[in-house]
C-alpha cells in the first residue's frame, strides 16, 4: 500500500458515495442514502489512511514536511476537511438526504486533484519560507474554512431546487424543512468564517515571521480579504437585516465563488508569495 | 497605493463608522446587557412557539424544588414566583455574551490603528552584505513615477532611502545548502551586532528564523555571489601553448610575459551580457598593449575557453577563484505589532463568542392539575440560535420527566 494507490481508491469511493447518495435521492430510497454514508466513512478512511502514507514518504525520501505543500496535496486534504465535516453534520442532524449536494463536492475536489494534467502529485522538497509549523497551522485552519463554506454552498442549492408548493410532486419535495436548511447554510457559514478568519491571523503571523511583514496585499492574501468581507456581509444581512432564505443564498454562493477564485483564480491568473497552493 | 492618502481616509472613515455606529447601538444594548433588576414576563414565555407541555403524576410542591435545583445547576440563579395556579420560575445565562460583536469591532479597531502606527513610525528596508562586510545602513526602496520624455510614458525609479538602524550588522558567513533537485533547501547567514564599535553578540539566521534586537527585525530574505576578491588565472601562449599561473586581486595589474603589456583585472559581473546573451558570472579586464592600444576582455567562468576565441597573443583561463556571497536582508520595525496581535487575539475571540455563544434564558411553569397531577410547561429564548434552543428545550423535558 502507498500513498497514491490509496488516494487514488478514495476517489473512487467517493464517486460510489456520490452515486449512492444521487440514486437515494431519484429513487426515493432511504436505504441507499444509508448505504451512501457508510461508503462516504469508507473513503473518508482511505482519504486520511493516503494522507498519513504521503507523509510517511515524504520523510522516507528526506524531506520531512507535512502533506499540505502543493496544490495536489491541498486539494486531498480539502476533500478530507469537507468530508469529515459533513459526515459530523449527517450524524449530527440525522438528514441523509443533503448528502446529494456535498458528496459531489467532495469527489469533485479529489478527483480533479488527481486527473488534471496541471497538477503534480510528485512528493517535492519544501523551499525554506515553508519550513515552518505555522505552514501547518494556516493550511489546516484555511482548509477547513474553504470545507465550510463548500459545504454551505451545497446546502445553498437546496433553496433552489425545493419546491415552493409542500404539496408539489417533486423529487424534491423531501429535502428539509425551510428552518433546517437555513440552521444548516448557517452553522456551515459561521464554521467556516471562523476558521477563515483563523486561518488568515495564522497566515499573517507565519509572515512576519518569515518575511518580517503580517500583509503585503499579495493576490492571495488581498483575495482571502476579499472572501472574508463577503461572509462579514452574509453575518450582517442576517443578525442586522434579518436576511434569510434565497437572498442569503445568492450571497453565500457569491462567497464560494469568492472562495474558489482565491484558491484556483489566484493561482492561474495572478501570481504572487503563495503559487504554490 | 496602501500608503495612498485616499486609502488611509477609507480606513480612517471606516473606523469612524464602526466607532460612531458601535456607540449609538451600545447605549441601547447595555440596558439590555447589565440591566438594573432581571424581570421576566411569564405572558410571553407561555406564547413562544418553542413551548413543550407534558403532565406527570406527582404534585407540584415535590417537583418544585426538584427543577429549581435542576435549573439552577444547568443555568444560573433561578428567579421563582407564585401564581394563582401554581409555581413559574426562570433562569438565564450568558447575557454578557451580547458583547461579542463589540469585541470584534474593536479588534477591527486595534487592526487599524496597528497599521497605522507601523505605516507611520516603522519601515521596511533591505541590506545587503557581502561576507565580512559591516554596516549599520539599510535602504527603503521606494518606486518613483517619474516623467519620461515622451508625455504618455513614465519610466519607474526605484529610489532609495538610507536609515540608519542604531547599530551595526556584521555578515561573517553565508551558507546555502540545495537538495537533489536543485532547489534551495536552506539558506543561512551569521550575523555579528556590533554597538559602539563592541562586538555584542553572534547569532544565524535563516529563513523563518530571524533576528529581532531591539525593536528591530533582521530576516533572511536573499542571497547573491558577490564580487570575489582575486583569481588564479592561466595566461597561455597560444602559438606554443606555454602556461604561466598567476593569482590576481581586483583592481591589481601585473606584466604580460615577455614584456608584451600590461593586463589589469578590473572587476566582476554577476551577470555578463554577450550579444544579448546572459553568460553568468564573469570577470572583467583590460590589456594594454605595449604599442597603447587597450581592449576589453571578458572571462565567463562557465565558458572556460571563451577568452581562446579572441584569437589574441595570450588566452586567459579562470583556473580558481574563492566564492563568495552576500546576502540579502530584511530589516524591518513595526512598533504597531502588538496592537494587531491583540487585534487578532481579540477577534479570534470575538467570533467565538458572537457565534458559538447566546445569551439564553429558560422558563418553567408548574400548574397544579387534579389532586395528584401536575401540567409543565417549558419554554426559552435566545438571541442567536432559534433552532438550536427548540432541540434543548426537548432535551430538557426528557431530563425533567424523569425527576
Ligand atoms: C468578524 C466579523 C464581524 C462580525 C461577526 C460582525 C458582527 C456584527 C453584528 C452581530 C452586528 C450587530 C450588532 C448589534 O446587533 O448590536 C454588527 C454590526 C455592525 N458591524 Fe459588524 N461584524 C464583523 C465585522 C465588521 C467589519 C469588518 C465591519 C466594518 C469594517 C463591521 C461594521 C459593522 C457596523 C458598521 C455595524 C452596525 C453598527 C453596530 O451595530 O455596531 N463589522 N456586526
Amino acid at each position: 500500500m502507498n500513498s497514491s494507490l490509496a488516494l487514488s481508491s478514495a476517489t473512487f469511493i467517493y464517486a460510489l458515495a456520490s452515486v449512492f447518495y444521487i440514486g437515494s435521492f431519484t429513487f426515493k430510497k432511504q436505504v441507499l442514502a444509508k448505504l451512501g454514508f457508510m461508503v462516504l466513512v469508507i473513503g473518508f478512511l482511505d482519504n486520511t489512511l493516503g494522507i498519513i502514507l504521503r507523509w510517511i514518504e515524504s520523510y522516507q525520501m528526506g524531506y520531512g514536511h507535512a502533506p499540505f505543500a502543493n496544490m495536489y496535496e491541498s486539494l486531498v486534504f480539502f476533500s478530507w476537511t469537507a468530508a469529515i465535516l459533513y459526515i459530523f453534520v449527517e450524524l449530527k442532524y440525522k438528514e441523509n438526504i443533503i448528502g446529494v449536494f456535498a458528496s459531489p463536492l467532495i469527489f469533485l475536489a479529489i478527483a480533479y486533484a488527481s486527473l488534471s494534467p496541471d497538477i503534480s502529485s510528485k512528493i517535492s522538497p519544501l523551499i525554506p519560507a515553508l519550513k515552518s509549523n505555522w505552514l501547518i497551522a494556516h493550511v489546516i485552519t484555511c482548509f477547513l474554512g474553504y470545507a465550510g463554506f463548500a459545504v454551505a454552498f451545497g446546502f445553498s442549492i437546496m433553496y433552489f431546487v425545493k419546491p415552493e408548493n409542500p404539496d408539489a410532486v417533486s423529487i424534491f419535495a423531501k429535502l428539509p424543512s425551510w428552518e433546517l436548511i437555513d440552521e444548516l447554510t448557517y452553522q456551515m457559514v459561521i464554521f467556516g468564517f471562523l476558521f477563515l478568519t483563523i486561518g488568515i491571523i495564522t497566515g499573517a503571523v507565519w509572515a512576519n515571521s518569515a518575511w518580517g511583514t503580517y500583509w503585503s496585499w499579495d493576490p492571495k492574501e488581498t483575495w482571502s480579504l476579499i472572501t472574508w468581507f463577503v461572509y462579514a456581509i452574509f453575518m450582517h444581512l442576517r443578525m442586522m437585516k434579518g436576511w434569510h432564505g434565497k437572498h442569503l443564498a445568492w450571497v453565500s454562493i457569491i462567497g464560494f465563488l469568492a472562495v474558489m477564485f482565491t484558491y484556483f483564480g489566484v493561482n492561474y491568473v495572478l501570481s504572487g508569495l503563495h503559487s504554490y497552493a | 497605493m496602501y500608503h495612498a492618502w485616499w486609502f488611509l481616509l477609507l480606513i480612517v472613515i471606516l473606523c469612524i463608522n464602526i466607532v460612531v455606529c458601535s456607540i449609538d447601538r451600545l447605549s441601547i444594548t447595555w440596558k439590555i446587557i447589565f440591566p438594573k433588576k432581571i424581570k421576566f414576563n411569564p405572558q410571553r414565555f407561555r406564547k413562544l412557539k418553542n413551548l413543550e407541555t407534558f403532565t406527570i403524576d406527582k404534585t407540584s410542591e415535590s417537583l418544585s424544588g426538584k427543577y429549581e435545583t435542576f435549573l439552577s445547576k444547568t443555568v444560573g440563579a433561578v428567579i421563582k414566583e407564585e401564581t394563582e395556579t401554581g409555581t413559574v420560575m426562570y433562569a438565564e445565562k450568558g447575557r454578557w455574551t451580547r458583547m461579542g460583536v463589540y469585541v470584534i469591532h474593536s479588534s477591527i479597531l486595534l487592526l487599524f490603528i496597528g497599521a497605522l502606527i507601523g505605516g507611520l513610525f516603522g519601515f521596511k528596508a533591505n541590506m545587503q552584505l557581502d561576507e565580512g562586510e559591516t554596516s549599520d545602513t539599510a535602504f527603503i526602496v521606494k518606486k518613483r513615477i517619474d516623467e519620461g520624455e515622451t508625455s504618455d510614458t513614465a519610466f519607474i525609479v526605484k529610489k532609495r532611502i538610507p536609515v540608519n538602524i542604531g547599530f551595526s550588522i556584521k555578515c561573517n558567513d553565508f551558507f546555502v545548502k540545495f537538495y537533489d533537485t536543485g532547489a534551495p533547501e536552506e539558506f543561512r547567514s551569521t550575523l555579528t551586532i556590533i554597538e559602539n564599535g563592541k562586538e555584542s553578540f553572534t547569532k544565524d539566521i535563516r529563513v523563518n528564523h530571524p533576528l529581532r534586537y531591539k525593536g528591530i527585525n533582521i530576516f533572511q530574505a536573499s542571497y547573491g555571489t558577490a564580487q570575489p576578491d582575486s583569481v588564479a588565472l592561466e595566461i597561455i601562449r597560444l602559438s606554443d601553448k606555454d602556461v604561466t599561473s598567476k593569482t590576481i586581486k581586483i583592481g591589481q595589474e601585473i606584466q604580460l610575459p615577455e614584456d608584451q603589456g600590461v593586463f589589469k583585472l578590473e572587476g566582476f559581473l554577476p551577470h555578463f551580457d554577450f550579444r544579448g546573451n546572459n553568460l553568468g558570472e564573469a570577470f572583467i579586464g583590460k590589456i594594454t598593449q605595449k604599442d597603447g592600444n587597450s581592449f576589453q576582455i571578458a572571462l565567463p567562468i562557465k565558458f572556460p575557453t571563451f577568452d581562446k576565441m579572441r584569437k589574441g597573443t595570450f588566452a586567459f583561463v579562470v583556473k580558481k577563484f574563492e566564492q563568495k556571497y552576500y546576502t540579502g536582508l530584511q530589516v524591518t520595525k513595526d512598533p504597531g505589532i502588538w496592537y494587531v496581535y491583540s487585534g487578532f487575539i481579540l477577534m479570534i475571540i470575538g467570533c467565538w463568542i458572537t457565534f458559538f455563544m447566546s445569551h439564553q434564558s429558560y422558563f418553567i411553569e408548574i400548574e397544579k392539575n387534579k389532586t395528584n397531577r401536575s401540567k409543565i410547561s417549558i419554554s426559552g429564548t435566545t438571541n442567536r440560535n432559534s433552532q438550536g434552543m427548540k432541540l434543548k428545550i426537548q432535551k430538557i423535558v426528557t431530563k425533567l420527566k424523569d425527576k
